[in-house]
């Protein structure tokens, strides 16, 4: 016998980072406003792309590799609840303890209560984006309980009370000058002759953080990867400051989404080549850490898991939409999308930006909470061809826009063109009426609202004198 | 052979030079076109602004009016590309219909793709004696997979000196009604695709597509750069004559 538990919930209003306060549109007239902005994400976002490009070419199964990472995406998202399960155990035997948080809320309330059974007043973070996208920072703050990033792009949006801009390169946005602005002003005991040299900055960040590193007995992190069969927790990163953290404190609390478990230990040998190659343009990542609950005398003594679901269920529901939940966090879409490179990241008013974002937020919150995230894309397909498990991101956003709340005079002129253009006659004299219209006045620039926006920086073409039609039957 | 001529419903009402170019271009070779009256528009606006309810019935339209020929072509990467990756799409809750759009899809061509792939031909007798810089459209390049096909062609042209594109891949920012909803940012990425046009020195840039061309034409128009925009089908059907 089997019980209907209702259709899986999304992520709750009110709490952390997947909703913007305005919409994309709107947020990227502002962000296309900003030359200095735009100067730092072209810059940035060509020499990633030309990087990756390159050690990407080096390796003759590329696509094969693409191929088979996205295969196993599929094979995990058909069995997630008895991987899931399976990792729990496995977590368990080796001395984990494995928290399962159906929400952004639970997830908070969860990990806040574990830090404070602690006593500790301070936490260390790894760079997570799951816990920027539950708003772990503020909950813990409200707890009174300091969350500190140690990951240096990190550092720089928390100091600079910010928001990340890319899932990767969270400080894309900004460049030395302003970093050093930032240190200044808010890191605590700074040189106050620090120059805006990358090394120096660099040095400051390093000197402050290992202070606290060395005495904070708390760390709290995300997951690239937990593989089922073995329990075992995988974070990849450049700095070292994820294995400091993973590490050096005596209770290590990490935060998964549920989407990020593998099936086997042997799985990571497509994982791991695709990622840096896909993300930082690297043959390898610099630090590999991995961990399989608790080890006695070595390394934090108690482990935590906490796995979220805050609306993954809801996107598994949807046939089309749910491949977006095979991202692997690398960024190679945001790199090679044109619109991102112009907007940045803040402009989607998500922790998840650029295409990946544009699919993601909108399944995860609801449509009707991100309705214009689905059409922040020319539809260019740049992103499919740069995903290293190959997600079809331009099929799933025409699938949002299908679902996506519609503006009723919208929708009536849709309609009213597409019975048109399903009469022929009628079709034929709205051509006739189109070029009269033209030649009798509007000849000019100006196009009524909500078309103006074209006419703002274009020209029309010079209606011609007969219609392909036309001609056709004169000939 | 015999061609059905799918115009697609910008070229017929704002950009027939594009579409009698085709025809007098396959006429020349030796085919025989046709023009199926009862077709308008394949509804890739509809399905890509997410109103697929309403492109429903242009989509039976289009199979209905193309299922009879053997080979069709469209001078319009875009248009191909919604006929070959969202009409079965489109028609999934109607089997029949999404089977029947397969088959047609599996006979509608681009340009470049008939000329180069069915036709077998690379030198098409064409004369264009101008400086020409070729866009490749989103869709031609990364739905289709074209290619190079339509460089090849533009190659073979007697008088037309081909310059290369710098960042040729990015898109210009058109994107159907994206530069309507999203016409600031849209705006942008048809500034840097300007830019690299000009960069070329070219006085022409082409591509296989009108939709695109009217967005980078009338952003080049309007700021008077004397650069001008014209189809690859009516570069193709120039002669010296």
């Amino acid at each position: 016998m089997s019980t209907f538990l209702g259709m899986p919930v999304r992520a709750p209003r009110g709490v952390g980072h997947l909703r913007g306060d305005q919409s994309f549109p709107a947020a990227a007239k502002e962000a296309l406003g900003n030359s200095q902005l735009r100067r730092n994400l072209q810059h940035a976002t060509t020499t990633i792309r030309g990087k990756s490009g390159r050690v990407i070419a080096e390796l003759p199964d590329w696509q094969e590799l693409r191929s088979a990472g996205s295969a196993l995406k599929a094979y995990t998202m058909a069995n997630l609840p008895l991987l899931l399960t399976q990792l729990e155990e496995k977590v368990t035997a080796a001395g984990g303890v494995v928290h399962w948080a159906a929400d952004a809320n639970e997830a908070n309330q969860i990990v806040t209560d574990l830090v404070a059974r602690t006593g500790e007043k301070r936490v260390i973070k790894v760079k997570s984006m799951a816990t920027q996208e539950i708003g772990l920072n503020e909950a813990l703050e409200a707890a009174g309980i300091a969350p500190v990033e140690t990951d240096l792009a990190e550092l720089i949006v928390q100091l600079g009370e910010d928001k990340p801009s890319h899932i990767l390169v969270p400080a894309i946005h900004r460049n030395r000058a302003e970093i050093r602005e930032i240190f200044l002003r808010a890191m605590p005991g700074v040189d106050p002759k620090l120059t805006d040299d990358p090394p120096v900055l660099a040095g400051a960040a390093r000197r402050y953080l290992r202070e606290i590193f060395m005495r904070t007995k708390v760390a709290v992190s995300g997951a690239n990867f937990g593989i089922a069969e073995t329990g075992t927790l995988a974070v990849v990163e450049s700095e070292g400051n994820g294995r400091m953290c993973l590490t050096l404190p005596d209770t290590l609390i990490t935060v998964m989404g549920i989407e990020k478990v593998v099936p086997a230990w042997a799985d990571l040998e497509v994982f791991l080549q695709l990622l840096p190659r896909a993300s930082t343009g690297e043959r390898m990542n610099p630090y590999t850490s991995m961990w399989t609950g608790v080890t006695p005398g070595d390394g934090p003594q108690n482990f935590h898991l906490v796995l979220l679901d805050n609306g993954r269920t809801a996107v598994l529901a949807d046939e089309v939409g749910r491949q977006a939940l095979h991202c692997i966090r690398c960024s190679a879409c945001l790199n090679v999308c044109p619109v991102y490179e112009r907007t940045g990241g803040h402009a989607y008013g998500s922790v998840y930006p650029g295409p990946i974002g544009a699919v993601l937020s909108p399944q995860l919150t609801g449509v009707e909470d991100n309705a214009s995230l689905p059409y922040a894309s020319s539809l260019c397909g740049a992103c499919f061809d740069a995903c290293p498990v190959k997600i079809d991101i331009p099929s799933i956003l025409v699938h949002l826009r299908n679902q996506a709340p519609h503006a009723r005079t919208e929708a009536a002129v849709m309609a009213a063109a597409a019975y048109t253009m399903d009469h022929p006659r009628l079709y034929a004299s709205a051509q006739r009426a189109a070029k009269l219209a033209r030649i009798a006045g509007r000849r000019g620039r100006g196009l009524p609202p909500p078309l103006n926006g074209w006419s703002a920086s274009r020209d029309l073409p010079s209606p011609p004198d007969e219609t392909f039609r036309d001609w056709w039957r004169g000939r | 052979m015999r061609i059905a001529l799918f115009v697609t419903c910008l070229a017929d009402t704002m950009f027939p030079a594009a579409a009698k170019a085709t025809v007098l271009l396959l006429e020349r070779l030796g085919h025989e076109v046709v023009f199926p009256q009862e077709q308008t528009c394949c509804g890739q606006m509809h399905i890509n602004t997410g109103y697929q309810k309403d492109a429903l019935p242009l989509v039976r339209r289009h199979v209905r009016t193309f299922e009879p020929y053997d080979v069709v072509v469209a001078p319009s990467g875009s248009c191909v590309g919604a006929v070959r990756h969202q009409h079965a799409m489109v028609a999934a809750g109607d089997p029949g219909l999404a089977a029947r759009a397969t088959e047609v899809a599996a006979r509608t061509y681009e340009l470049s793709e008939l000329l180069v792939d069915v036709l077998g031909v690379e030198d098409v007798g064409a004369y264009y004696p101008h400086r020409v810089t070729y866009h490749p459209t989103c869709h031609s390049l990364r739905v289709l997979r074209v290619g190079d096909k339509p460089l090849r062609l533009l190659q073979h042209v007697r008088g037309l000196d081909l310059v290369e594109l710098p960042a040729a891949e990015q898109c210009c920012g058109f994107g159907g009604t994206f530069s309507v909803k999203n016409a600031d940012t849209s705006t942008a990425m048809l500034a840097d695709k300007m830019r690299h046009v000009l960069d070329t020195g070219a006085d022409v840039c082409t591509a296989g597509d009108a939709s695109c061309l009217m967005h980078i034409g009338g952003g080049l128009s309007r700021l008077r750069t004397g650069v001008r925009t014209v189809h690859l089908a009516e570069i193709l059907a120039s002669t010296e004559a």
